[in-house]
């Protein structure tokens, strides 16, 4: 079984898996660690914009 | 003015919440972590933390398979690959199936494929992250 996604969902996959984890590990309640996940995630997929922003910039 | 007997009782309620685990549970909630994602969790009552867990665990390396990422074998290699067999034994028992069935062969002519390697590897290392967690639990460090 193979499994196609593109570039973009296969990164916001990832970053809600890693942000799932991050958030249960690293805060103490339920509260912070819903919130610290949903930063993580923001954090993940607005990073893989900018990134991908630069990358653009660079090659022109 | 509160109840100095109630407040007593809270207290001690209280103090059981944080109280840490039982010694046999330090050793046995990280080894069980490692060995299956969110076991060591779910072994401590934290059902839906070991839950969510487990799911982001299994989805990333499944996901990485899927992609046809690479697993590696133990190697004294290129120190990437060396450290790619690391990441992946973090995945405990997902690890020592995928060997077994073989699964894993990675494709190098599919650029997603290269995504799936670094899945499989993260899966392991998330899970490392979440075995640490449980022993957190176990020792009263973390509720």
């Amino acid at each position: 079984m193979t499994f196609e996604l593109s570039h973009y969902s296969a990164a916001l996959l990832f970053a809600l898996c890693a942000s799932t984890v991050f958030g249960i590990t690293q805060r103490n309640t339920p509260r912070d660690m819903m919130r610290y996940g949903a930063y993580c995630f923001a954090l993940f997929a607005v990073g893989v914009i900018v990134a991908a922003w630069v990358m653009w910039l660079i090659k022109h | 003015m509160a109840n100095p007997q109630n407040t007593a009782t809270l207290r001690e309620s209280a103090a059981n919440d944080a109280a840490p685990a039982s010694g046999s549970m330090v050793i046995i909630a990280p080894i069980a972590g490692w060995f299956f994602p969110g076991l060591g969790h779910i072994i401590q009552r934290r059902w839906i933390r070991g839950l969510l867990l487990m799911l982001a665990v299994l989805i990333m390396f499944f996901a990485g398979l899927g992609m046809q990422g690479k697993v590696y074998s133990f190697n004294t290699g290129d120190l990437l690959d060396i450290l790619g067999f690391v990441g992946d034994v973090g995945s405990g028992l997902l690890y020592f199936v995928a060997r077994t069935m073989d699964w894993g062969a990675g494709n190098i002519q599919r650029a997603v494929a290269d995504y799936g390697t670094k899945y499989i590897v993260v899966a392991g290392l998330l899970n490392v992250i979440s075995a640490i967690d449980a022993y957190h639990i176990a020792i009263g460090k973390k509720q």
